[in-house]
């Protein structure tokens, strides 16, 4: 019981970072919120494992707590690349 | 047995009470570095103790063992993350939405 | 419980986020909003128990696409151009095409059903006597190793293919040293924390890429996941420490060398089974016991799949970079 609660709530946080990734003004608040849907995604499957008696998911999210940061290194490479600063769009 | 379960029932619920307030925070807070604050709390916080309410629902077995590693590397990543993050904001030279802090800078100045 | 809540609401932020991806200009953020979409995807995948599929897309969606989709774009535009016209012939014609699909679909036998044309004949075969003819747990393993190894052997020359088509475009001049002394860009190498944390990463993640190798026998992995990942930790290194240090661990060579060597090995196997008198690809030419030459065949093939996919890959994104650097300072 207390895993569905958990299961809903990880649903619920997913959806404020969703939001904030449609709404952030500027990249950095994107790229913030893909990084917490990122750990997000990693609880949600742990948790979904337990629920279903499947401990085979813990492989898919042992791999997602690894390269989760292999995205956003990507994104600021690129900033630094390009050297540009981040425009605020519209 | 019960002693376990009722711990792991109390992290879980902590866990999902640090998720919501976090989330919470992403979606009220003014400008994008206090938003980071905010953030950090769910991948460290939010994160370890729905890991170790996980934990103390498993019995010793390559579960227990995997959940002790996605743990490890979580901690070991989103503060990583956080600080790059911040950091590369900060070179780019942008801005925080702070209000007037004319005031207090030049309370510092003068100290 | 019923637990229907968790795929609406998956399939509703699928929804929200393919409109978002949509409407956005800036492809810098469609970009994060494809891995986000990656993540969902990866989750609803988890839900529906398909967890093979969802490994593949969590090792390829979170390292490799983000991350090529970020090279194309440092070589080319970020914003993208305004439309002049609203497209509302094309619109049309996708909003009909579209119907008419769905009309086709009324017809189909309900979502899953056991009786449907496609759960028959071959696939409750495999689901009956996988295990007693292959001994392998895993039957996603089996099917796409041994019952169907010749396709899975097109699908790697089709990576094969996909190597060698960034290679011809991005035109790599034939020396592999990289002799030039203008600085190929490092510049993540000023980050202390994030060298640290790295090095302190990158063994797991190769050691991690070994144990989903050999473990896609008995739970999801195989050969094509492992190489991602293994090649997802080679380009962590190159992008914080930068391309330099990264040719001296492996270079072009090597990499162009083991590209074709996973195809080899995999054709090799097959090869080898004709020699013996079978036909192409019967792993029973590889030993007496069945089962044990079914375990040797699928052990060759999928070493031979990983080290293809692993070498394609690096070798894609390290061309990447070095037209990136060459760019930025030629």
């Amino acid at each position: 019981m207390m895993l569905v609660i958990a299961i809903a709530t990880i649903l619920l946080v997913m959806l404020l970072a969703l939001l904030r990734a449609f709404l952030g003004p500027s990249l950095y608040d994107r790229i913030l919120a893909v990084n917490v849907f990122g750990t997000k995604t990693v609880l949600f499957i742990a948790v979904l494992g337990f629920l279903t008696g499947r401990p085979d998911f813990l492989d898919i999210a042992m791999i997602y707590a690894l390269l989760n940061f292999i995205g956003v290194i990507g994104v600021l490479r690129f900033f630094e690349y390009s050297g540009q600063e981040s425009k605020d769009e519209h | 047995m019960d002693i376990l379960y009722l711990l792991s029932l109390l992290c879980l619920s902590l866990g999902c009470l640090c998720n919501l307030i976090a989330g919470i925070g992403i979606i009220r807070f003014p400008d994008f570095y206090s938003r980071m604050h905010a953030a950090g709390i769910s991948d460290v916080t939010g994160a370890g103790l729905i890991l170790i309410g996980l934990m103390l629902q498993s019995d010793w077995s390559t579960t227990l063992s995997k959940l002790i590693l996605i743990l490890l590397f979580t901690l070991l990543t989103s503060p990583t993350i956080s600080y790059t993050l911040a950091n590369t904001a900060v070179k780019a030279k942008y801005k925080a939405k702070a209000k007037d802090n004319s005031k207090w800078q030049k309370d510092m100045e003068a100290k | 419980m019923s637990l229907a809540f968790i795929h609406i609401s998956i399939l509703c932020f699928l929804l929200v986020t393919v409109l978002a991806i949509v409407r956005m200009r800036d492809l810098l953020a469609v970009v994060m909003l494809l891995s986000i979409y990656s993540l969902l995807s990866a989750c609803f995948f988890v839900v529906m128990d398909a967890v093979d599929v969802a490994f593949t897309e969590a090792a390829v969606g979170i390292g490799i696409s983000t991350l090529l989709l970020l090279s194309t774009l440092a070589l080319t535009k970020r914003f993208e151009r305004p439309h002049r016209t609203e497209p509302v012939l094309a619109l049309f014609l996708v909003l009909t095409t579209g119907a008419l699909l769905v009309y086709g679909t009324l017809q189909m036998p309900p979502f899953g059903s056991a009786s449907a044309p496609a759960h028959q004949h071959v696939a409750a075969y495999y689901i009956e006597q996988s295990f007693l003819d292959t001994g392998i747990a895993n039957m996603v393993t089996s099917v796409l190793a041994s019952y169907r190894g010749y396709d899975t052997l097109g699908e790697l020359m089709v990576i094969f293919t996909a190597g060698i088509g960034v290679l011809a475009l991005l035109e790599l001049k034939t020396d592999t040293k990289v002799s030039r002394k203008t600085e190929i860009p490092a510049p993540m190498a000023a980050h202390h924390i994030l060298r640290i944390v790295s090095k302190m990463l990158i063994p797991f993640i190769l050691m991690f890429a070994l144990y989903v190798q050999f473990h896609g026998d008995f739970g999801p992995g195989g050969g094509f996941q492992a190489g991602v990942i293994f090649s997802s930790a080679i380009v962590l290194y190159t992008m914080v420490f930068g391309l330099d240090a990264a040719l001296k661990v492996i270079s072009f060579a090597w990499l162009r060398f083991f590209a074709a060597l996973g195809g080899l090995v995999f054709g090799a196997t097959g090869v080898l089974a004709l020699v013996s008198g079978k036909n192409f690809l019967d792993y029973h030419a590889l030993a007496e016991d069945p089962i044990r030459a079914q375990h040797l065949g699928v052990l060759l093939v999928e070493v031979g799949v990983g080290i293809t996919v692993a070498a394609v890959i690096i070798l894609v994104f390290m061309s990447f970079t070095r037209q990136m650097a060459e760019n930025g300072k030629a």
